[in-house]
Formats: structure tokens, C-alpha cells, sequence
């Protein structure tokens, strides 16, 4: 009998050594500036806010539509400014506390106290006033803000629920995965959240894996080593020079999800304020000038070059990849380097010597800005150079050490040309109002204008204002694609190319669905499980 | 010898333009056209690694010799002057070495025009590295001075009726020399590499211009070094030239 009970106690100590998961390992590129969910503002705490924190509503990475989460359903009011949430029973935090309602009234005081600082907070502040919560059962609360809020889907997918009684979410988390231990520069150690409400289809308690070690590993370079020697089980935003280097090596796969949501543009800096030549700014607010610099910029080059193939030429702001708000009408502009020349003669610039000059005589050159160690957008910047010299027209080539580019762009304003990729977090497109409003501190081409300094920029600023002040989708869409429109026009912004998502792992992951949206294989991490051999 | 005159003759040498780009062939293995294949934007490397020993060759000697001279002017003066001066040069040669250059390089930066020539960037780039790297030299060079003002032969000239300038260039400088010429040699391979690290900060050599300090850059992906062993060809130079200019030592150590 004892002999069938110890056979039976190894049998189960087997089964049991099946499914514990074990622990996937991935790479962190920078130490995380805090740990605390409501004060997330760079990429590195972004990922450890989604792997352990619970929001009410969840944008679906995969399918890009809201689902819910903590919240079973809610409801918009007929005005449009009240949302009321039914919250899921029986949940509880990490640490066996209860969540209730009072702990998204907690959450969103916390979040909205001035003293806070919340980067997070601001898209809360509908008209400058925080939200009204108001508890309405033991399972239902209503938050009620100053105006319609267009898109509020998106701001709850960044809301992570605090527990009342620990408002740092250090000890008590909603999410799958819990901050077990972390040694600063080296690794954040995440265990699995046993009290985590999810399951999957046949019942079984999620998430799958005992945990996820995330090492500090800033080199590129060393997390590709560190995949090929099976130190780590994945790499997220993979860079193109290394996706052929990884496509034949055993034990490692590549993904390539198509077009993403990052952009590579250039733009010219058309700010009366900044310290350039007044001769260089009529130059830059002439729109023949900058259609024919966006005609003679090889495009196709710049994705089989620059980016290896692994990039797609754009022709606006929004990626396909944005299955919501791309505006199917746009097509990039094709290389025309002869029409470019003509456009250019037309506008009163002249060729002498193969060199362009401008009405009065001056020869067209310029500096281009571009941020240092990135080699894809250097080389971009190479072929630009090269492809702008075939119009007459002289590139100075500058790069720049990140901080210091950031201060000329945003701060100083001395620079001529920039050459920079934007990063697209958000689908909504309010999330993209300081870009587009003309007196958005982001406006990069002129930025903080007092009144629009253009009609189209104008018009820009009523569409904006248009979308984000109704609830009606269609209204949304049609106003968001004559922005689209209207930045292909009239290029302030010269959209170069769609970067792809490119992701590498190894096979003995189970379940990956690499999806486009930040955190690209790892926006499914209840669901990720680990090959049994592989849990060493 | 024949570096120098290759790179001079660089426009009837060099099988292409350093910034001639042939788009249809990038990353290409070497061949008659391109002996030592194409980089990442189709341009010829043999090409742009004669164009680069212009740079390099010309302005990180120039440089070591600036930084040396300052060093060995500085390292001079402070063992043969009296305790006050010599004491006030070390300790600013030490404050020298502590202050943060990184911070420094980049007000440079900043006060740069954007479009200077990318030729002005990489003389100041290597006027800057003259002017910051003598400190370390200008230690050691002292250490030396003062052990030879102490040494006994020095004292027997001097007390065979020598004047200042009679020890100096009798006694003095022969052997100060050697120590002087190896930092020299020793810094021209430093400055090379220094100069690739300060494209990071925006300094340096900007596109198209080649320097070997960028040629170097290639090599970062030791994947690749891997499957295109040809990109080494510019670590290979550098690794002569360092050879080259090491032969030279022993030689003039032997004359003194």
C-alpha cells in the first residue's frame, strides 16, 4: 500500500513538474524610473505596470479592440460625461485583500492629487477638472467628468487599480504577476499572482508560468547573444540589423508583424522664433520646397537599405497597422526626382553647376539633425543626403547625442531639419493633440503658436477639436482622416517609412501571438507557457 | 610611409568616390570592382578606408603632437621650477584629469554651428583631443624631469661649471626624448578610436566623410565580423600602423 502511495506521490510531483511553467526570461533595455503604477513614464515601467497591475478595461493588443477586465461591463450616460462600471465579484488583490469600488475611488483620487505629479493623470483632467467618483453598490461605481471624454477606453487600459491600503501597489496587485524581487541594475524578478482571477478555457488557473525574470540589459547587442545561447527566451522591438543575423540560428526564430505603429519622418523647422536664417524659413514654409524634397526621397530605398526590408514606405501619420484610424486613401509619394527638379524651378529656385540656389541667389543647403547610435537612421539620413544632392541641394549631416537633439527640438529651436522616429503608444488620436494642435508644445514644425499660422493648420485645430468632443465613431473617423489628409498635403511632417514590428524568441514558448502594440509578446502573459524541457 | 602616400593620392588611387553610394550592392563580399566589398549603403570599402587614413592619419599624429608638447612644456616646467610653481601645476594637471568631459565635449558641441564642414568638425574634434589629453602624459613626463634633475651625472655637470642651457640640451632633453616620443605614439592610436566615440556626441566625422575611427564602428556586430570577415580590413590597418609606429621606437630609444 505505502509502495502505491509513494508511486502515487512521484506521479503527481511529475505531473505537477509538467505544468509548472517555469520562468520566462526576457530583457528590460533600461532600469525602470519607478515602480509605481500611477507614476509610469518610461517604457521599462510600462511593461512591469502591465504585467502586474489590473485595469477596468483592457485594449485587446491582438485584435485592438476593448475588452473588459476588472470591470465585467459599463456604460456611457447619454451625455456622454458619465461612465458607470460593474465591477467582476469575488476578486481579490495579491496579498488575499478584497477589491471593490472603493478602491477605483481610492485609485482615482490618488491619481488626480495635484501633489502627485501623475503623467497619467492629465488625460483624466477632462476640461482641467479631475473626475467625480461616485460608489453606487458593493459592485458599482460611476466617475463622472467635466465633459464627454471621446476614447476613454484607452485612458482606462493605462488606469492601474490601487489597493486603499497600499496606494504604491507594492504589495497588493490585480494583475497576473507580482513583484517577488529586484535588484537595481541587474534583473526585476515577477512571480506568479496565485489570488489572479483569470482562466483559460478549460478552467485552469492562469497565468501559466511561475514568473518572468526581466534582466537590465541596456546592450543590444548582449541580448541577442543572450537569445542565441538560450539565456533568454525572447526579444521584443527586435532591431533590423540583427533580424537576418538571427534568421538562421537554430533554436531561434524570427517574426516580422508587418508595418508597426512607429513612424520615421523629417521635418523642417518653420518656427518664426528659432535662430536660424530668415532666407532658410521661407525656404521651409514653402510647400513646393517641401513636396520636393519629399519627391526626391527614394522611399523604397530607404525600407530595402536603411531598415533591411524590414520597413514599409508611409504616407501619413497614422501605420496601417492602425486597424481603427488609418485612412486607406493616402499612398505614399512615389520617387520623382525629375518632377522634384521641376517643382523646384517653378517655385523661382534655380540650378547652376548641378547646385540649386533660390530666388536671391543663395545655394540651397541645410543641416539635418539625427540622434546618434541609432544605425538604421543614420544610414536613412545617408541616403537622404545622398538622394537631396541629386536636386542641388547641400545636407549637412549632424548627429547628435539623444539629450541634446530633444533640447534642440523642443527647447532652443536651433536646427533646420530633423530626421527622428515617432513612437505611437496610443491608437486614439487624442492621445496625439499636443502634436497636432497648433499650440501643442509638440507641434514640431512651429510649435506654441498663439493662433494658427496657417489655414490648414486652423483647420487642423478645429478637426481635432471636433473629434475629441463627440462619441460618435464615424464623426471621429471622418474628422481624423482629413487630418491625415491635410498633414500628407501639405507636409509638415515628411513621412519616410512604417518600421516593422520585428520580435525574436525561442520556440519552446508556447501560446506567443506577437501583436503590434507596446508590450508587443508579452501583452499576453497569463496566457505564455514554457516547453517542460525548458523549465531549468 | 606608403599609407601616408596612398591616402594623399587618394583621388587617382582609390577605385571610387568615398561617398559614391551603388544602391544594387549593398553589403557585397569582395570582388574586382569592390576589393573590399561594400558597407551598408553600397559604398566602396577600400575607397573609403584610403580617404579615412587622411583623417586619421594626418590629424590624430597632429593631435598626439599637440597633446604632447603641452604635456611636456607642463611636465617641464613643474620639475624645474620651485616647489610653489611645481606643486600649482600638478595639482592642475589633477583637477584637469577630474573635470567631466563628457559634459564639456557637448557644450562644444553645442556651440558648433550645425552646419560646419564635416572636414572643421574633425579638425576641432581632433584640436579638442590635443588640448584634452596631455594630462596624463604631462605626469609622467614630470616624474621623469624630476628624476633626472636629481641625477648624478647632472650634478657633476653642473659642478663641472655647465650652464642652464648647456645642461638642458646636453643633459635634459636627450633623456626626456624617448618618454616623449612614446607617449606621442601611444597617443596616436588612442585619439583614432577616440574620435569614433565622440561621433556618439555629435563630434567627430559626419557623413559622407570617412575616418577609420568610423570604419571601426562596422565592427561592433561581432555577428557580422562572423559571416563578412573583409569589414576587419580597417581594425587590420589601424593594428599596422600601431605596429608600424611601435617599430619606431626602440630605434630612437637607441639613440640616446
Amino acid at each position: 500500500m505505502r509502495k502505491h502511495l509513494r508511486l502515487l506521490a512521484l506521479m503527481l510531483a511529475c505531473l505537477c513538474r509538467l505544468q509548472a511553467a517555469g520562468v520566462l526570461k526576457c530583457c528590460l533595455r533600461a532600469e525602470p524610473q519607478t515602480l509605481d503604477p500611477l507614476m509610469v513614464s518610461d517604457e521599462a515601467a510600462e511593461l512591469i505596470r502591465y504585467l502586474t497591475s489590473g485595469v477596468l478595461i483592457r485594449i485587446n493588443r491582438y485584435t485592438q479592440q476593448p475588452e473588459a477586465e476588472l470591470a465585467e461591463s459599463w456604460a456611457v450616460s447619454s451625455d456622454g460625461r458619465e461612465l458607470r462600471f460593474r465591477l467582476r465579484a469575488g476578486l481579490r488583490f495579491s496579498d488575499g485583500s478584497s477589491f471593490g469600488p472603493e478602491d477605483v475611488e481610492c485609485t482615482i483620487r490618488r491619481l488626480t492629487d495635484p501633489q502627485l505629479h501623475s503623467p497619467v493623470a492629465d488625460g483624466f483632467r477632462v476640461g482641467g477638472q479631475p473626475p467625480v467618483v461616485k460608489i453606487l453598490s458593493g459592485r458599482e461605481v460611476a466617475i463622472r467628468f467635466a465633459q464627454p471624454l471621446a476614447g476613454f477606453e484607452r485612458l482606462f487600459d493605462q488606469l492601474s487599480v490601487v489597493a486603499c491600503e497600499d496606494p504604491q501597489g507594492q504589495r497588493a496587485v490585480l494583475g497576473p504577476y507580482f513583484i517577488a524581487e529586484r535588484k537595481p541594475g541587474q534583473y526585476i524578478q515577477l512571480s506568479r499572482n496565485p489570488r489572479y482571477w483569470k482562466r483559460d478555457a478549460r478552467g485552469r488557473a492562469l497565468p501559466y508560468l511561475d514568473g518572468i525574470r526581466l534582466e537590465i540589459q541596456p546592450n543590444r547587442q548582449l541580448e541577442v547573444l543572450k537569445l542565441v545561447r538560450g539565456e533568454i527566451h525572447l526579444i521584443q522591438k527586435l532591431d533590423p540589423d540583427f533580424y537576418p543575423q538571427l534568421e538562421n540560428k537554430p533554436g531561434v526564430r524570427v517574426y516580422d508583424a508587418g508595418p508597426g505603429f512607429d513612424a520615421e519622418l523629417m521635418w523642417f523647422n518653420q518656427a518664426p522664433q528659432a535662430p536660424i536664417a530668415e532666407h532658410k524659413k521661407n525656404w521651409f514654409r514653402n510647400l513646393a520646397f517641401r513636396r520636393a524634397v519629399s519627391d526626391a526621397i527614394s522611399r523604397a530605398d530607404l525600407c530595402r537599405i536603411a531598415f533591411g526590408g524590414r520597413a514599409t514606405p508611409a504616407a501619413g501619420p497614422v501605420s496601417p497597422a492602425n486597424l481603427l484610424w488609418y485612412n486607406r486613401q493616402l499612398r505614399p509619394y512615389p520617387y520623382d526626382p525629375v518632377g522634384a527638379g521641376q517643382r523646384l524651378r517653378e517655385a523661382g529656385f534655380q540650378y547652376r553647376g548641378g547646385q540649386l540656389y533660390d530666388a536671391t541667389g543663395r545655394p540651397v543647403e541645410f543641416s539635418l539633425i539625427t540622434n546618434a547610435g541609432n544605425r538604421s537612421r543614420e544610414r536613412a539620413a545617408a541616403l537622404i543626403q545622398r538622394d537631396l544632392q541629386k536636386i542641388g541641394m547641400r545636407v549637412q549631416l549632424v548627429t547628435l547625442e539623444f539629450r541634446s537633439l530633444i533640447e534642440r527640438i523642443t527647447r532652443s529651436l536651433a536646427y533646420e531639419a530633423c530626421l527622428l522616429g515617432l513612437t505611437n503608444v496610443d491608437l486614439d488620436p487624442n492621445s496625439q493633440m499636443n502634436l497636432w494642435l497648433s499650440s501643442g508644445a509638440n507641434h514640431q514644425w512651429n510649435p506654441k503658436q498663439p493662433k494658427p499660422a496657417t489655414a490648414w493648420e486652423a483647420e487642423i485645430d478645429r478637426l481635432m477639436l471636433r473629434q475629441a468632443s463627440t462619441l460618435d465613431r464615424a464623426l471621429r473617423k471622418a474628422a481624423f482622416d482629413r487630418v491625415q489628409m491635410i498633414v500628407h498635403e501639405q507636409l509638415p511632417f515628411i513621412y519616410l517609412v512604417y518600421r516593422h514590428g520585428l520580435s525574436a524568441y525561442r520556440p519552446v514558448v508556447r501560446n506567443l501571438k506577437p501583436a503590434g502594440l507596446f508590450p508587443e509578446l508579452l501583452w499576453n502573459a497569463a496566457e505564455l507557457d514554457l516547453e517542460p524541457q525548458s523549465t531549468r | 610611409m606608403i599609407l601616408a602616400g596612398v591616402s594623399l593620392t587618394a583621388e587617382w588611387v582609390a577605385p571610387h568616390h568615398y561617398a559614391e553610394q551603388f544602391r544594387e550592392a549593398i553589403n557585397e563580399p569582395p570582388s574586382w570592382r569592390f576589393p573590399l566589398g561594400t558597407d551598408g549603403l553600397g559604398r566602396d570599402r577600400l575607397s573609403r578606408l584610403i580617404y579615412g587614413a587622411r583623417v586619421s592619419l594626418l590629424l590624430a599624429p597632429l593631435a598626439a603632437g599637440l597633446a604632447t608638447s603641452l604635456a611636456g612644456f607642463i611636465g617641464i616646467a613643474s620639475s624645474l621650477s620651485g616647489p610653489w610653481l611645481e606643486r600649482l601645476l600638478l595639482v592642475s594637471t589633477d583637477l584637469w584629469m577630474t573635470l567631466p568631459w563628457v559634459f564639456l565635449l557637448l557644450t562644444a558641441r553645442a556651440l558648433l554651428p550645425l552646419d560646419t564642414e564635416p572636414f572643421a568638425s574633425v579638425t576641432i574634434t581632433f584640436l579638442l583631443l590635443g588640448l584634452l589629453g596631455w594630462p596624463a602624459t604631462a605626469r609622467i613626463v614630470a616624474a621623469r624631469a624630476q628624476q633626472i634633475s636629481q641625477a648624478t651625472y647632472l650634478l657633476q655637470a653642473r659642478a663641472c661649471g655647465e650652464r642652464r642651457h648647456q645642461l638642458w640640451f646636453r643633459h635634459v632633453w636627450p633623456n626626456l626624448r624617448p618618454v616623449l616620443l612614446a607617449q606621442f605614439w601611444v597617443l596616436v592610436p588612442a585619439f583614432i578610436l577616440a574620435e569614433a566615440n565622440l561621433s556618439f556626441l555629435g563630434l567627430g566625422v559626419s557623413e559622407p566623410l570617412p575616418s577609420w575611427g568610423s570604419l571601426l564602428r562596422d565592427l561592433e556586430n561581432p555577428g557580422a565580423l562572423w559571416t563578412q570577415p573583409w569589414i576587419a580590413a580597417p581594425a587590420v590597418v589601424v593594428v599596422i600602423v600601431i605596429a608600424c609606429l611601435h617599430g619606431v621606437l626602440p630605434e630612437t630609444g637607441g639613440r640616446q
